[in-house]
């Protein structure tokens, strides 16, 4: 049982209209800091005529420039810090994957947040100071690690700072210790799932109550799937490097949506090809805003994630704002045959049909000037039959569920099981293949 | 017991995984008593009559393989020329369809020996029994 819990029921649950007198007051604050602190954001605010003083209202936020990805990236390594490195306490980098990696630093109070909405985030999974907290997030320049440390330490909980990866022993002390709360990603859930039936170690007989699990996108199929392997409540976290790291929102038990933290971090949807904001509800990019960072502020930062917001009293009490569950990337948003895909609708799609595992891989290829798309599937003993006219019928199945979700033709080729590499991080799931440079 | 238990595994399109199952059925000293690949582009199905049934099943599935068992009927066929016809005639005349069928290398006293799986089982042992059609018991069959 996850209790219902409100770290900062102040902040969490405050009027929507003191909230809004709040952000402005903040946002005025920080865009006048980033301004006269940082020369990229004097240099891109001048180049778009726009001065601080402008912002008289939210609404005006607006008139302020965009900061991408390339931005940061041409910032490297200490370009957007708005302190001298006397101030900085704690560096840390994005992944750095496709191309140089973004760089942020954390002052003593960037710090100090970074707890307090941890702790937010961690008390809407119901941690206490009574909880073992197992965080199998990587601890490093990744932020997943630090990010959950520093809020299960300002409630107080009994932190297990395991990082990632040694599964085995993950399980060991999953039980061993009577583990509460497990924070880590999605899928690498679903292999420590996979191993404890190969050891021998009955999940249900562990103390698992709840599990924040983000960092990569995931789906409700998932959730289901997760929450009936590891018999715990999964809920879902949400954050990136750039703005502070895992904290910026999270789920509450309601699972309706990820509460964002919009005290300290602003948030707006955008069409990604007009840049024009969306009506509430709709999908489009999340852009983010942040109010009270001091290393390293960010102005309207575009997280390439696509989300929808929407406002109101949750059932949990709170009102901050409640974000969607992230269904793509503006940026890995596939484009197949000219069709928009996103790796989550097929991942919707295929978990739907029973017997299928949570693994699987998408390659996009290009062989006869025409995109293919294929999906590698997992045998199953559900999946399996001696008869090549059965398989057949199973593949094409799978083949028109997808087709049905995605609106294009595919192809399914089913693979050993346990043959689709395991991942303990973030797990790569799709491989194109078209070398479209 | 007239239905043959059969063991199948899915084998990737991949070099070596006919060779990888082998080895694990030869590291469990299993013997295999007859078999059959049916392969399409991208997969195999490996069907296989072997001395033992649960401990080839336990050491596939460890060399993590996926497995199946299949009823199937062993049937001793007169070992001359339209043996086999003949009897796939009565299936025939019965309206069963045959779903796949293979022969083991073996004689059992004199007869070729055939494994075949028909769709409906039951029915598939009914038609062959009035027809006078020698079925193999299992038993027998595992260890030829």
């Amino acid at each position: 049982m996850v209790d219902k819990l409100i770290w900062n029921p102040k902040a969490e649950s405050m009027l929507p209209k003191e909230r809004e007198l709040l952000q402005l007051e903040r946002l005025q604050h920080i865009v006048k800091y980033a301004y006269e602190n940082v020369p990229y954001y004097k240099k891109s605010f001048d180049a778009a005529k726009v001065k601080p003083s402008d912002i008289k209202s939210l609404k005006d936020i607006t008139k302020l420039p965009y900061t991408s990805k390339d931005d940061l990236r041409s910032a490297y390594p200490f370009g957007m810090f708005a302190v001298p490195h006397e101030e900085i306490l704690e560096i840390h980098t994005s992944s750095g994957t496709t191309g140089r990696p973004v760089v942020v630093g954390y002052t003593a109070s960037d710090i100090e947040l970074w707890g307090e909405v941890m702790a937010r985030a961690l008390s809407m999974a119901g941690t206490t100071k009574a909880d073992w907290v197992q965080n199998a997030y990587g601890y490093g320049l990744f932020t997943g690690g630090l990010g959950v440390h520093y809020g299960a330490r300002k409630i107080g909980a009994n932190i297990i700072p395991i990082s990632a990866g040694n599964t085995k022993r993950q399980l060991e002390i999953m039980r061993d210790f009577g583990t509460t709360v497990l924070t880590c990603t999605p899928s690498y859930t679903l292999y420590l799932a996979e191993v404890a039936a190969e050891e021998g170690i009955d999940l249900k007989k562990c103390k698992l109550k709840a599990g924040v699990f983000g960092a990569e996108m995931w789906t409700e199929t998932m959730r289901d799937e997760i929450e009936k392997r590891l018999h715990l409540t999964a809920l879902n976290i949400y954050g990136l490097t750039e703005i502070i790291g895992p904290g910026v929102a999270q789920e509450c038990i309601e699972k309706t949506g990820l509460h964002l933290q919009e005290d300290h971090f602003y948030p707006e949807i955008i069409t990604p090809d007009t840049l024009l904001p969306v009506a509430e509800g709709h999908k489009g990019e999340l852009v983010l805003t942040t109010l009270t960072r001091e290393g390293t502020p960010m102005i309207r930062f575009r997280t390439k994630d696509i989300t929808g917001l929407r406002h109101g009293v949750c059932k949990c009490g709170r009102s901050t704002v409640k974000m969607d569950r992230i269904t793509g990337r503006s940026d890995d948003m596939m484009k197949i045959r000219g069709v928009i895909v996103f790796p989550s609708q097929i991942e919707k799609a295929l978990l739907e049909i029973p017997g299928i595992e949570p693994h699987y891989k998408i390659i996009i290829t290009r062989p006869n000037q025409l995109d293919e798309l294929e999906v590698h599937v997992e045998t199953s003993k559900k999946l399996f039959s001696d008869e090549v006219r059965h398989i057949e019928e199973i593949k094409n199945n799978i083949e028109s569920h997808i087709e049905r979700a995605i609106g294009i033709r595919i192809k399914v080729t089913l693979v050993e099981p346990k043959s689709i590499q395991r991942s303990e991080g973030k797990a790569k799931r799709v491989f194109d293949m078209r070398n479209l440079k | 017991m007239t239905q043959v238990k059969q063991v199948s595994i899915f084998l990737e399109n991949k070099k070596g995984r006919l060779l990888d199952a082998l080895k694990a059925l030869a590291k469990a000293k299993i013997n295999i008593r007859a078999l059959s690949v049916a392969d399409t582009a991208d997969y195999g199905i490996l069907r296989m009559i072997v001395s033992d049934v649960p401990r080839s099943k336990a050491a596939l599935e460890a060399s993590g393989f996926t497995v199946k068992e299949t009823e199937v009927i062993a049937i001793g066929v007169n070992d001359q020329p339209g043996g086999l016809a003949k009897i796939l005639e009565v299936l025939n005349n019965a309206g069963l369809n045959v779903e796949y069928v293979y022969a083991f290398a073996e004689k059992h006293e004199n007869d070729a020996i055939v494994v075949l799986r028909t769709e409906n089982i039951e029915l598939g042992i009914k038609t062959l029994t009035n027809a006078k059609v020698k079925i193999l018991e299992a038993k027998k069959v595992y260890s030829i």
